[in-house]
């Protein structure tokens, strides 16, 4: 871990013993075995808020900690190692960071507390199509009267089943590929004609796909600037990147610590099959993954913390060196766990199938290759 | 990492004000050339010799060293101040290039084992950049296995006498002194026999021959020791504790291997610039060709990895890189950036990077199929790519030897 100050270890310690005992694996086994469909339990959510996870990263004059997001970042690789479901990520860390960077004053007042007390569960609507593209919006606020009108569809939205307020991505000029004449809007999920089906994924979350059929907004539900929110989108998005990186490189961490479980009991011809070198290298390099993406999300969020030059190149790299690891550690799980990795009874296609979700959610690793690539300027 | 903070600012002024007034300008950044790229070893002359002794008096050739043996009792951190000073004005430290492995490995190394006189003796030349260091621990049938080794000391009275062949010695050629890992105990298991013993290499009972590689360089040399003679004080460490001594050795060459402590010199073009400049771009401003811009990306982000790795592991050290199992990835992984780097310039120059040598090609594109060619020697030297994950497997993840044969 990076060098943490006595806080944040306090918080780490906090986090893994939480997860360990109140949260772990098991319990979202029987979240998705019961059959509910916000994604989550209300308990472990509740558990969350009154541990204070939902202010961490909220200035202290809006109800939070301020801690940041290096401090957010630690919970979350937590949180990712026991797959425990909640809108943590999508609520208190990039909702709030809509509100926290693009947010108006009577905004922030209004909308912050109640991210912090869990009483509102905020999420972004970005995406419209099959793959993360933030510059491809379509759906149109068009301006009516004092206010706007938006019609379109959202799809893939985080904890949409659950979420009470969603900050939307919409287009007030140019058409879809233009960064120019984005503009962000808080919206209600209760406002008359917005409509939220819920998605049944492989990694058993709350996603929904959001139609909105003549929502009328008010001018006052304008986050940051009309027309000009690309830039806006895009901090906001490089924070979700970072977060959810962090939660991935736990995800990520636990499915080697279970592979190195196994390759230390499990005996075949006579050895445990850790003794063999062809399995002994693989899990070398799985470590020496390991070690690199920890220096890149740890690197992102400190970056972000401290309002760093290079933020969305960090993001970048951090989210797609642990989309490689994610999927790498987790594919290992499975294959060197071999018949048992395969049966529902075992934990391993848990990670498998979150692993999938987490690479595709922000930006695949082929999107995140891509962007690098145009930040360096080639 | 920054290494920026006010407690150093006193230092950075002191080494700013010292650079200036002892630093010849007409050297700036050229350092690299000047130290033969890496290469060879022409010896210094002129202003360069002039620097390198004045930087050697104060000790800033080996900053971390003792003042006692010709360092200037620098921590890591102070240490980094200086460096990056130094590359702030192009200066640069031939000390570790022409010490050969003394500075980086053998130094450390008799710094925590060896006596008081050992010390005296040999760190003071080292710091100086005078006398230069070659290590004979390969053996025709000892690489990676490298405790099967079999050139033996045995005690004629007075002194050791040495028998048998190394191989892959750097520049033993050129070098004043060997550190050896000899066996002294033919009967003991194989890593409790090995001692370490340090030999003058100019003495008749050591012949060097020059290896040619697939370069066209011969950095490497084999080396036949016939009856050659050590002192009996010239044991680093215990008698049979050999492979200790010589372990922690190669974890110095680790950290050395890892980026962790480069050299400070000019900065090379960055490789998308070259790209561009070979490849051109579309309408959009990207690499006309996207499936080079993609692995171009890739490699990219995984040398920043690597870099924000180092920077990690340094700051959780609290400015101190220790000698720990964390070198084994970074060796690994500095490696894997190094060749990568190698093949992608290769591939961005075309038929120009196939050039040997003569007319019809740059420089720059001779000097990088030499590179590449020289680099595949990376994952091979210090424990091979395969030893290093061997080291990951047992030491840190804790994993069992096979108990199995075939």
């Amino acid at each position: 871990m990076a060098a943490l100050n006595e806080e944040q270890s306090m918080i780490k310690d906090q986090a893994q013993a939480w997860v360990t005992e109140q949260a772990p694996v098991l319990k979202f086994r029987e979240m998705r075995n019961s059959g509910v469909t916000g994604g989550f339990t209300p308990q472990t959510w509740q558990s969350m808020v009154e541990m204070g996870w939902t202010g961490i990263i909220v200035p202290e004059q809006y109800g939070g900690s301020g801690l940041g997001y290096l401090t957010f970042g630690v919970v979350l690789e937590e949180t990712g190692k026991q797959l425990t479901a909640s809108p943590l990520l999508a609520s208190a860390l990039v909702g709030a960071s809509a509100l926290i960077l693009g947010g108006n004053e009577a905004q922030k007042q209004a909308w912050l507390p109640k991210i912090v007390d869990g009483s509102a569960i905020f999420s972004l609507a970005v995406d419209e199509g099959p793959r993360h593209a933030p510059l491809q919006i379509g759906l149109q606020a068009a301006a009516a009267g004092q206010g706007f009108v938006l019609n379109g569809t959202k799809t893939f939205v985080l904890e949409g089943v659950t979420a009470t307020h969603l900050v939307v991505a919409a287009r007030t000029e140019g058409q879809a590929g233009d960064a120019a004449g984005i503009t962000l809007f808080l919206v209600a999920t209760d406002t008359p004609g917005v409509t939220c089906s819920r998605l049944q994924t492989a990694d058993s979350r709350g996603y929904a796909n959001v139609d909105f059929t003549n929502v009328e907004l008010g001018s006052d539900m304008v986050v940051g600037e009309l027309h000009g929110a690309a830039g806006l989108l895009d901090q906001i998005l490089d924070r979700a990147r970072a977060g959810l990186a962090a939660e991935m490189l736990g995800t990520a961490a636990q499915s080697f610590a279970m592979t190195l479980d196994y390759l230390k009991t499990r005996v075949q011809f006579g050895q445990v099959i850790g003794a063999f070198q062809a399995l002994g290298h693989r899990a070398a390099e799985l470590f020496a993954e390991m070690e690199l993406t920890r220096s890149c999300v740890e690197a992102a969020l400190q970056a972000i913390d401290s309002d760093s030059e290079k933020v969305d190149q960090l993001c970048s790299l951090s989210k797609c060196k642990a989309g490689a690891f994610v999927f790498h550690a987790s594919n290992e799980l499975i294959q060197i766990h071999g018949g048992i990795g395969m049966t529902d009874d075992f934990d391993a296609g848990f990670y498998l199938k979150r692993a999938r979700a987490q690479d595709t959610i922000y930006g695949s690793q082929a999107f995140h290759r891509d962007r690098y690539a145009r930040l360096l300027d080639f | 990492m920054t290494t920026g903070s006010d407690q150093h600012a006193a230092f950075r002024q002191e080494a700013q004000v010292w650079l200036d007034e002892n630093f010849p300008k007409s050297l700036s950044g050229r350092g690299a050339e000047l130290l033969g790229n890496g290469e060879g070893s022409s010896p210094l002359t002129g202003e360069a010799l002039t620097w390198c002794e004045r930087l050697g008096s104060k000790g800033w050739g080996t900053p971390t060293w003792p003042a006692q043996y010709g360092g200037a009792d620098l921590d890591q951190a102070h240490s980094r101040v200086l460096q990056e000073e130094m590359g702030r004005v192009g200066a640069f430290n031939p000390i570790p290039v022409l010490a050969g492995m003394g500075v980086t490995m053998v130094g450390p190394t008799i710094l925590e084992y060896g006596t008081d006189e050992q010390k005296s003796q040999h760190l003071p030349p080292i710091s100086r950049g005078e006398i230069r260091w070659c290590l004979g621990y390969s053996e025709p049938n000892a690489g990676s296995d490298l405790a099967s080794l079999s050139t033996k000391a045995e005690d004629d009275g007075d002194a050791w006498r040495v028998n048998g062949q190394k191989v892959w010695t750097s520049g033993a050629d050129i070098s004043q002194w060997c550190g050896a890992l000899v066996r002294t105990d033919p009967k003991a298991k194989k890593h409790n026999g090995i001692s370490f013993l340090m030999l003058k290499m100019d003495q008749p009972g050591i012949e060097t021959r020059p290896i040619k590689l697939i370069s066209g360089f011969s950095p490497f040399c084999e080396t036949f020791f016939t009856d050659a003679r050590a002192e009996k004080s010239d044991m680093l460490g215990k008698l049979n504790d050999g492979w200790s001594v010589g372990k922690r050795l190669l974890q110095h060459e680790r950290v050395s291997q890892t980026g962790a402590r480069g050299t400070s010199g000019p900065k090379s073009e960055p490789l998308q610039t070259l790209a561009k400049r070979y490849i051109g771009s579309d309408a959009n401003g990207q690499l006309a060709d996207p499936d080079l811009r993609i692995r171009l990306a890739n490699h990219l982000m995984a040398a920043k990895a690597h870099g924000l790795t180092i920077d990690r592991i340094t700051a959780e050290a609290r400015g101190n890189v220790t000698v720990s199992a964390s070198a084994s990835i970074l060796k690994n992984s500095a490696t894997n950036v190094a060749q990568t780097l190698s093949e992608l310039s290769l591939e961005i120059m075309g038929h120009n990077g196939l050039g040997w040598e003569g007319e019809g090609f740059g420089d720059q594109e001779l000097q990088t199929v030499r590179t590449w060619l020289f680099g595949k020697a990376m994952s091979i030297y210090g424990g091979s790519a395969e030893v290093q994950n061997n080291i990951i497997s047992k030491n840190i993840l804790g994993l069992p030897e096979t108990t199995q044969k075939g």
